[in-house]
């Protein structure tokens, strides 16, 4: 079943007005699949992501729907919502590391977690310790304050808190940015342990980093100023991408293992457009190469070949 | 304490870290530099963040430094910079000691010297107009420059670290995005005789499609024949632009040398698995492990009682002696 999100539409509510920082996005993701999220520092990635658990005060649903093995997610309302959240569909924020309230040793705040749900600690007491230690962490944790364990021990216990009650989808939200190259290895191999256990069915990696994505994500969607890109394979992002921003960003990445002693690599020239007032149709196309009068209309999300969809008119024709 | 990397402590031929026929001096030059913290009350403990670290950057030349959050890096930086004294060792610019500057000898040593930090957001108040860092340079170095002579040197400045002055000018840091915020700091320093720069995280906070061409123009720097101290945790990224690359693990220096011989012949095991924890584009982690880490039973060394080693010219690594 997995998720099905159709057309939703979110803006964030200003003093200047809305910005719709996810702008008509529809897309799948099919059970046991991760799928990456990648795009630029305002592109609307955390706003989807945080759109299907956790609308905040400023943030506004304005249309669209989203389904989660086949139930649609009232996402619409705050306390519906609480029905939902942690045990269908769960989220690793994006400060995890602050994620953790200091004042409460690690087991008594999952203990005040746990029955806010209905679910008692002690029934799940020896689950949570089994989990703790295949991240490698000791009971100990559970008796300790957030203060006393390091940034990578912590992002590992909100991993481990977050899929408990075992979710449909969980939405990690960058949750390798902070961590050190090593450190971020095992929490990305974390992700993949986790589905293969099926303490998740399938989840959402939310990341600017698109190596690591290549390294984890069985699919990768591409967003850019509130719109989706690209959404293909993995490894068809990485060797084979169809959308100009795609190949451009990608082209961009150096990389360890190439010389570079002639080569030089280039950015994309000019920056997002702002959300405030977007421009008309493709979003791209002020520092897009190919840009024809067509994309003045919005391009679609169309299929180009099976599981790889573009929303691009040079790309579509 | 007394090593000099581009001599011939190892005694292979004294072609040393500087390569053959550069025999002009290093522009700036770490000499068994520790850097010691007092911590806990009353200082009682103490807390070693850099230990005996020595090497050299020469002008026209791209240094990286790579370490993981604690390796001491970006003290190292600072200590480069006098914004932190040195416990021990020395730092040479030029072949003076920077520790030793005084007034007017320090405000001449950051006409030559400048650093670049991380977040470019926190780097500017807020409250002024972010062009006012160039007025504070002015007000400080040129302030028997004229006004008119003045605005065109900072023209030519934003044309070096390609800004649009009508873009940049006269705006709040907010109204700017990371990358030109960084790129004004970087036009700051060149409105200054610079000569060294200290790059400490400079894109780390910048998005993927604009740090490129921050990086671009630090290889621009480079070829003016500035000296420039890459502070990174990205290996990826000192990988593009660095010459030589020096790895530092808790605060001690465990394989340097041309990024080539480091990158492409990894002999330290710490190295080694910082290579193969690398994400790649283009190939699996489970593929990369095994192409790096075929010295599995590499012993580890204990960085504080071994020394560096010169296994092949121009590249140093650390092990027992």
């Amino acid at each position: 079943m997995g998720l099905q999100v159709t057309d939703l539409k979110v803006s964030y509510r200003t003093l200047h007005g809305d910005v719709q920082a996810v702008d008509g996005v529809t897309f799948g993701i099919a059970d046991g699949e991760i799928m990456g999220l990648a795009g630029e520092s305002g592109c609307g990635k955390s706003s989807l992501g945080n759109s299907l658990v956790y609308l905040t005060g400023r943030m506004k649903y304005v249309h669209g729907t989203v389904e989660l093995d086949g139930v649609t997610l009232p996402i619409w309302d705050f306390e519906e919502m609480n029905e939902h959240r942690f045990k269908q569909i769960s989220v690793v924020p994006q400060y995890a590391m602050s994620a953790l309230n200091p004042t409460r040793k690690i087991g008594k705040m999952t203990h005040e977690l746990l029955r806010s749900r209905g679910v008692t600690y002690a029934s799940i007491e020896d689950e949570l310790v089994r989990r703790l230690e295949l991240v490698g962490l000791s009971k100990d944790v559970l008796g300790m304050y957030p203060i006393e364990l390091s940034g990578g021990m912590k992002q590992r216990t909100v991993m481990v808190i977050s899929t408990l009650l075992n979710p449909s989808l969980l939405i990690a939200d960058e949750i390798t940015s902070a961590l050190d190259v090593s450190t971020q290895k095992a929490v990305a191999g974390m992700l993949g342990e986790f589905r293969t256990r099926g303490f998740v069915k399938s989840m959402i990696v939310i990341t600017h980093d698109i190596s690591i994505l290549s390294q984890v994500a069985d699919t990768i969607l591409v967003m850019y100023a509130g719109h989706l890109a690209e959404k293909a394979t993995a490894e068809t992002i990485v060797e084979a991408p169809l959308h100009p921003y795609t190949k451009l960003l990608i082209s961009s990445l150096p990389e360890v293992g190439v010389r570079y002693d002639k080569k030089r690599l280039v950015g994309i020239p000019g920056i997002p457009p702002a959300l405030l007032d977007p421009p008309e149709g493709c979003r791209f196309r002020a520092r897009c190469p190919l840009a024809t009068a067509k994309c003045k209309e919005r391009p679609p999300f169309v299929d180009v070949a099976p599981g790889h969809q573009v929303a691009c008119w040079e790309v579509a024709a | 304490m007394s090593r000099r990397l581009d001599g011939g402590s190892t005694g292979s031929g004294g072609a040393g870290l500087a390569g053959a026929g550069a025999d002009t001096g290093a522009l700036m030059e770490l000499d068994g530099c520790c850097k010691v913290y007092k911590v806990g009350a009353f200082g009682g403990k103490r807390l070693t963040a850099v230990h005996d670290v020595s090497f050299d950057v020469h002008a026209g030349e791209v240094v990286s430094l790579i370490g993981e959050s604690g390796s001491g890096k970006s003290t190292i930086g600072r200590m480069i910079l006098r914004l932190s004294p040195v416990t021990e060792g020395t730092i040479c610019f030029k072949g003076d000691d920077v520790a030793k500057l005084k007034r007017s000898g320090l405000q001449e040593y950051y006409r030559h010297v400048q650093g670049v930090f991380q977040d470019p957001f926190s780097s500017y108040n807020p409250i002024y107009k972010a062009d006012r860092v160039f007025k504070m340079i002015k007000d400080a170095y040129f302030s028997g420059v004229d006004d008119r002579e003045w605005d065109a040197k900072v023209h030519a400045a934003l044309e070096a670290v390609t800004l649009d002055p009508t873009q940049v000018l006269h705006k709040y840091p907010h109204q700017l995005s990371g990358g030109q915020l960084q790129r004004l700091l970087v036009a700051r320093a060149l409105l200054l005789d610079i000569e060294f720069l200290v790059a400490d995280e400079i894109i780390s906070m910048l998005d993927a499609s604009t740090r490129i061409d921050v990086l671009n123009l630090l290889g621009d720097l480079k070829a003016r024949g500035l000296g420039i101290l890459f502070i990174t945790h990205d290996l990826s990224l000192g990988n593009y632009i660095s010459d030589r690359t020096v790895i530092l693990r808790r605060g001690a220096i465990v394989e340097m040398g041309a990024t080539e011989k480091v990158f492409g012949n990894p002999q330290h095991p710490y190295t080694q698995m910082l290579l193969a924890s690398v994400p790649q584009l283009h190939r699996k982690w489970e593929d990369v492990e095994a192409a790096y880490l075929q010295v599995s039973n590499a012993v580890e060394v204990d960085s504080r009682e071994s020394s560096l080693v010169e296994l092949e010219p121009d590249h140093f690594v650390r092990s027992a002696a």
